[in-house]
């Protein structure tokens, strides 16, 4: 692609956000950060074809139990979501589930979001709690669940097409006043487990908080993150995904890219607007645009990665 | 000269205060007080409190996000609390209690018990 269609897309992936319109599509290659925006990609289809098979999708922040006026048919809108992803041509090889899956952490809730998720195509799930996953009196409802792939930890790794995946839990050994904590055991398990990767494996890395620090104040971030960007930073396409914050937030360093998803269950305020991260009530037709899932596909595999973020409308 | 009916109706109105003063006095009297803290917009209010030994302390959640109200020891942990919902906690000992939201950990208060 020439120079000067690589800006003309980006204006336009640009503009695509500030309507937060229907969808971006993210290609990242060699590191390097190119956004284009999904209606030049439906105009340009030797172009998508190029950007392969989807490898997977991320879920995030399902919140099943959730019935306030932010959205009172959570089930409704993760039924839409799943819809989307069972009518993509091409089907994931995995979901990915970056927590939240629950609003309270109750039986029942979990049970729901189960049931829905037994729905999707692709049968293939890994997740990772949120902090509203895990506040049973004796946290076991998640992990009764969903722990076997952990060993009840909530931290594992696993191999895909040639791409190295790597599951965090950042929600459980929370300071007071604090960030999430992925704590010390978790960061010699995964120093460790990196190690025995060429730089040259794609690593994906996903946990529900943010890995950096997005908004301090209301603990957007992870306290010691900064231990994990140690021995990632050798490899040559690493993508961290998160949820947590209920929109897209972005950012590139060096051979890394952060991006967070959108909820499929209500949108949160942008940093620092209000008392705090409460679900915001927008107008109904409003609302299909800011909820949606991020689909992540292989360039030039094995070396790039693309994100393609759809909503519900 | 009072009917028979406004009669009934004086000594149930005299009863019911009776039994608001009687159900009042071992509140005033007894160890037993009782606090509230209220969880609104992401806050504890009041976000330090100091009570008596064996006093209850209940929280309710007025925001539209559930919250929790966990023991820096693990002495308590409420569990995920949605709006309008409570919690409390009977606190015997003397002593200093910090607690915080563990959906929201930038959310801490202290209960002085003495």
């Amino acid at each position: 692609m020439s120079d000067e269609k690589l800006l003309q897309s980006r204006r336009n992936a640009l503009k695509c956000m500030a309507y937060g319109g229907a969808g971006t599509l993210f290609v990242l290659a060699g590191g390097v950060f190119t956004p284009l925006d999904l209606a030049r990609a439906a105009d340009d289809k030797p172009g998508t074809a190029r950007l392969g098979k989807p490898l997977f999708v991320q879920i995030s922040d399902t919140h099943i139990g959730f019935n306030k006026d932010a959205n009172p048919d959570v089930n409704g809108t993760l039924t839409q979501t799943i819809d989307i992803v069972n009518a993509m041509a091409v089907q994931p090889a995995l979901i990915i589930h970056t927590g939240d899956i629950t609003h309270l952490s109750r039986a029942a809730e979990f049970d729901q979001a189960q049931q829905m998720f037994s729905g999707l195509r692709t049968t293939e799930l890994h997740t990772v709690p949120g902090e509203h996953d895990t506040q049973d009196p004796t946290v076991t409802e998640y992990f009764n669940r969903f722990g076997k792939a952990s060993g009840n930890k909530g931290y594992y790794s696993f191999d895909h097409a040639g791409v190295h995946f790597i599951a965090l839990i950042n929600v459980l050994q929370f300071k007071p006043g604090g960030l999430g904590t992925l704590g010390d055991e978790q960061l010699a398990w995964v120093t460790a487990d990196l190690k025995a990767r060429s730089s040259s494996t794609p690593i994906v890395v996903f946990a529900h908080m943010p890995l950096w620090t997005i908004y301090e104040p209301w603990g957007w971030g992870t306290g010691d993150a900064d231990q994990l960007m140690q021995p990632l930073r050798r490899f040559g396409s690493v993508t961290v995904l998160n949820g947590h914050i209920h929109q897209i937030v972005q950012k590139v360093e060096g051979n890394m890219t952060f991006h967070t998803a959108r909820s499929t269950a209500y949108p949160q305020p942008v940093a620092g607007e209000g008392a705090g991260p409460a679900p915001l009530k927008v107008p109904a037709d409003q609302l299909p645009r800011m909820l949606g899932v991020t689909s992540v596909s292989v360039v030039k595999h094995p070396s790039s990665m693309a994100m393609t973020d759809t909503t519900l409308a | 000269m009072i009917s028979a009916k406004y009669r009934t109706l004086f000594t149930v109105a005299a009863a019911a205060v009776l039994w608001l003063l009687a159900a009042g006095q071992p509140a005033s009297a007894a160890p037993q007080d009782s606090a509230q803290i209220v969880i609104k917009e992401f806050m504890f209010a009041p976000n330090s409190l100091t009570i008596k030994a064996g006093s209850t302390v209940t929280w309710t959640n007025k925001d539209d996000e559930p919250h929790s109200v966990v023991s820096d020891t693990g002495l308590f942990r409420s569990g995920a609390k949605d709006t309008d919902e409570t919690f409390s906690f009977r606190f015997d000992k003397p002593g200093t209690y910090h607690f915080t939201c563990s959906i929201h950990p930038k959310m801490v208060g202290t209960i002085i018990v003495e």
